[in-house]
């Protein structure tokens, strides 16, 4: 795990992250429906992404459930909207229910740690995914939720693509924003406290207990937000997207990209979810070559990406350091001597 | 209560099964730190080598020790080389990681190069019903629940009764110390890599008849196994037999007098009750291995 | 003079050892404690128990008159009893400022203030007083990781400054520390005791270190108090010799 605060340093990754964000407003603009529709479940892809790297990459606690928050997220969403509520009231419930539910499964974190943390949030995750599968009464089983409508922003509907896509990509905006805001509060401190050394956190006064239970419920909260946002995407709900395979392959963006880095899980996702359709000519081969990718990446840098880049620049201070440090010796003998 | 009886045998059958493929687990887990979340698709592969092999007019006994043989080294060698070993000193997450990216892979490879379809596997045990004190039992459950044991009791003989096997205990419990009396800790790592390709080898033959061939049929065994595995006792053998049959057990009785439905849930219920409340699992030890 | 810390008859055992064994001692207000001892003698245990990290088996710890015994580590903490370890425990992945105002931030305040409030939590001014302080200022934006083994230590005393503790409790402060490095902490300690009249309980290996800058000193043996007096009185003690030349 590597830090947040060191590649907020330069100016450099603003200045890419605004190239991204001109991208991504311009870009769509020459794309087909489907273009869109891929971009725009990247955009709810990385508010998931975010809410586990919040949970794993900060706080430092293991979960393998966030694809069954994103799955009680788009049934919260998808059930209330087809009810005749309005998204905003599946939204809210979306996120009430996650906070709760991900509050709740943060009390096993208390006890247990690293792989048997991970064990307890896969069985939590399988089991949300026989109750999205078995209580028909609620979900409609496998047969799923059909004709999820999309929401009316301000008056504004949201049917067409690229209307729905600056959607997701605004609630990214927002979402990105809190985060932001919240790992450069103090919380953000105490997450990473409490990442590195909970038992000298807890001698300093942070309350580790709490802050785990809040660290679990803000990352399930986005798992959730990320649910209620795909359900109107795909217009349809059932259980096969919310299997574990969900939840690693959530874990495995946030890993991919750099876990513990901002801009980790925009990039993860990024890959995982555009790649593959940019490399369409692939096809099937596509997820194979990806598998490797992901086993040599971890191989090379269980950091991520962009734990290659931090040790990049890293070392090219260094160099430039020490270079500097020569030419001033350098300088200092030759005027001794002179 | 001859009906209960049988679901005892075939849920036996089954849990002997689960045991053998939770076994490979924890050896992994013990010698090298490895949580290996691809050991459903472990078991998946084996009969996909053999089926290969059948395709190409092997006959099926030259076919199974070419399945196995080739298990041996991809599951086993190269597993171990190219994917552990390079990640070993990046701790256990990312080898977890690494090890989903690999269930992945083996998943999409053979929808891509074999089939996407449930092939049928031939059997080792002829088809058929015995009858013991009245009841009919079929014959695969006694098969399999025979060619398991003897590969348990082959398998603790070994751990027991040889050098090898207490090099390899020695290895696994403190590699330390052991490399300082002169064990070849990273051969004996390696033995438990081959002894893990060799389980989910058999588990593979055993187990394939009975749910077809399939690419996602992994998925479920994976999970069973892991289970079995944490329940009984994650840092021991024993742990994993006993925590293999309860579970096979468990599933048999519970599809068979709770809902169908659900009877999933129960294994999962059990895990999270004994991580817990007993994370040394019901017959493990309660202090974990340091390294 | 007030009584900042009440221990008495303290007992912590794990299984069948019994490692603090009936320990009573208290420190007043202003007052720098030495506590010394043989390795094994159960100081770091006796600190432990004191801080909520172990519970003691039976006795009693009160601050300011008030019984703290089975309070959590981070309650005790926000009454303004702070700590360090034995072996360094910074926060590498965080800068030094960084690690200063987490060590403080959760003093003041409510939860949700931290979260809405101002980034430093409104500590800024004093950490860069601590980082002038104990001379960091060229580091104060460094990964606390990328430090020496010294500075690191010095950062770690620092921390346990930073919510504006009564009484502090340094577990081996001089360890692994070099002479400069040592001399340049203890007149922090010193100044630290003398102008704001924070009350200190120091464990320490290193006699001179414990000899010069405590006022009283506490010599355990085998969790037991063996000695208590003034610098010369304990070092002139037959029972502390013996136990030290290990007659």
């Amino acid at each position: 795990m590597t830090g947040p605060r060191a590649t907020t340093r330069t100016l450099w990754p603003w200045l890419i992250g605004l190239a991204g964000l001109v991208v991504l407003l311009v870009l769509p603009l020459g794309l087909a429906r489907y273009g869109l529709y891929i971009l725009s479940m990247w955009a709810v892809m990385t508010i998931a992404a975010i809410g586990l790297n919040l949970t794993l990459g900060y706080a430092g606690q293991v979960s393998l459930a966030q694809g069954a928050f994103v799955g009680i997220g788009a049934y919260a969403g998808a059930i209330a909207t087809t009810n005749g509520l309005p998204f905003i009231a599946g939204l809210a419930l979306a996120i009430v229910l996650c906070f709760v539910v991900g509050w709740l499964l943060g009390y096993p974190a208390l006890r247990v740690q690293h792989h048997y943390l991970a064990f307890i949030t896969l069985a939590f995750s399988t089991l949300a995914f026989l109750v999205f599968r078995n209580e028909e009464w609620l979900t409609k089983g496998i047969y799923g939720i059909t004709d999820v409508p999309r929401p009316r922003i301000f008056g504004l509907s949201t049917d067409g693509p690229l209307a729905f896509y600056y959607f997701c990509l605004a609630s990214l905006g927002l979402v990105s924003l809190a985060t932001w805001w919240l790992i450069r509060s103090p919380w953000g401190r105490a997450f990473v406290a409490l990442r590195e050394n909970p038992v000298r956190a807890l001698s300093l006064g942070v309350d580790t207990r709490r802050y785990t239970l809040i660290a679990f419920a803000l990352g399930s909260v986005l798992g959730g937000i990320a649910g209620a946002l795909y359900a109107p995407l795909v217009e349809f709900v059932d259980p096969t997207p919310f299997t574990l395979t969900l939840s690693f392959n959530l874990l495995m963006m946030v890993i991919v990209g750099g876990s513990g880095f901002f801009f980790g899980p925009f990039l993860g996702a990024l890959i995982s979810v555009l790649l593959p359709e940019w490399l369409r000519f692939a096809h099937g081969y596509y997820l194979m070559l990806y598998a490797i990718f992901v086993m040599a990446l971890l191989a090379w840098s269980p950091t991520g990406i962009l734990g290659i880049v931090q040790k990049l620049i890293a070392d090219r201070r260094t160099r430039r350091a020490s270079a500097t440090r020569a030419a001033a010796t350098a300088t200092f003998t030759a005027e001794k001597s002179s | 209560m001859a009906n209960l009886l049988n679901l005892l045998i075939s849920g036996l059958a089954t849990g002997a099964i689960y045991a053998l493929v939770a076994i490979g687990f924890t050896l992994l887990w013990q010698t090298s730190q490895t949580i290996n979340f691809a050991q459903g698709e472990f078991v998946m592969m084996p009969a996909f080598f053999i089926l290969a092999a059948l395709h190409a007019g092997v006959p099926f006994w030259l076919s199974i020790i070419f399945g196995v043989l080739i298990s041996l080294l991809l599951l086993g060698l190269v597993f171990k080389k190219a994917l552990v070993d390079p990640m070993l000193k990046h701790g256990v997450l990312p080898i977890a990681i690494a090890t989903m990216a690999l269930s992945i892979g083996m998943k999409e490879s053979v929808k891509e190069f074999f089939t996407a379809e449930a092939e049928p596997f031939p059997s080792l045990i002829p088809a058929g019903n015995v009858n013991i004190f009245g009841v009919e039992v079929s014959l695969q459950s006694i098969g399999v629940l025979v060619l398991a044991i003897v590969a348990v009791t082959a398998l603790n003989l070994l751990l027991n009764r040889t050098s090898v096997g207490h090099q390899m205990q020695a290895a696994a419990q403190n590699p330390t110390v052991a490399r300082i009396i002169g064990v070849p800790v990273e051969r004996m790592i390696l033995y438990t890599f081959l002894i893990n390709a060799g389980l989910v080898a058999l588990a593979s033959v055993l187990i394939t008849p009975i749910y077809l061939a399939k690419f996602s049929s992994g998925e479920v065994l994976g999970l069973a196994a892991f289970i079995a595995a944490i329940v009984g006792g994650f840092n021991q053998v024993r742990g994993a037999i006993v925590g293999g049959l309860l579970l096979g057990v468990i599933d048999n009785l519970g599809a068979a007098y709770i809902s169908t439905q659900y009877r999933g849930a129960i294994p999962l219920f059990l895990l999270i009750v004994v991580i817990l409340f007993r994370p040394q699992g019901l017959l493990g030890r309660a202090e974990e291995r340091t390294v | 003079m007030t009584r900042v810390l009440e221990v008495s008859d303290l007992h912590k055992s794990f299984g069948g050892i019994t490692a603090v064994d009936g320990v009573s001692f208290h420190v007043e207000q202003g007052e720098i404690l030495g506590i010394i001892g043989p390795n094994g003698c159960g100081k770091s245990t006796l600190f432990n128990c004191i801080l909520g990290q172990l519970k003691p088996s039976r006795g009693e710890v009160k601050l300011d008159g008030e019984v703290v015994t089975g309070l959590k580590p981070h309650e005790i903490n926000r009454r303004g009893v702070s700590r360090t370890f034995q072996l360094l425990q910074v926060f590498p992945q965080l800068s030094v400022r960084e690690n200063l105002i987490l060590a403080g931030q959760e003093h003041q305040g409510g939860m949700l203030s931290r979260l809405v409030g101002p980034r430093d939590a409104g500590l800024g001014d004093v950490a860069e007083q601590m980082i002038g302080f104990f001379n960091l200022g060229h580091l104060a934006d460094e990964m606390a990781g990328g430090l020496s083994y010294g500075q690191q230590k010095l950062l770690d005393a620092a921390m346990a400054f930073m919510g504006g503790p009564r009484l502090v409790l340094l577990d081996e402060p001089a360890g692994g520390v070099n002479l400069t490095m040592l001399a340049d902490l203890k007149q922090r300690l010193a100044a630290i005791n003398a102008e704001q009249g924070a009350t200190f309980v120091v464990i320490e290996h290193n006699m001179d270190f414990v000899m010069s800058l405590c006022t009283r000193v506490l010599v355990l043996a085998e969790g037991r108090v063996l000695a208590e007096g003034t610098p010369a009185e304990v070092r002139a003690d037959a029972n502390v010799i013996a136990a030290y030349l290990g007659h």
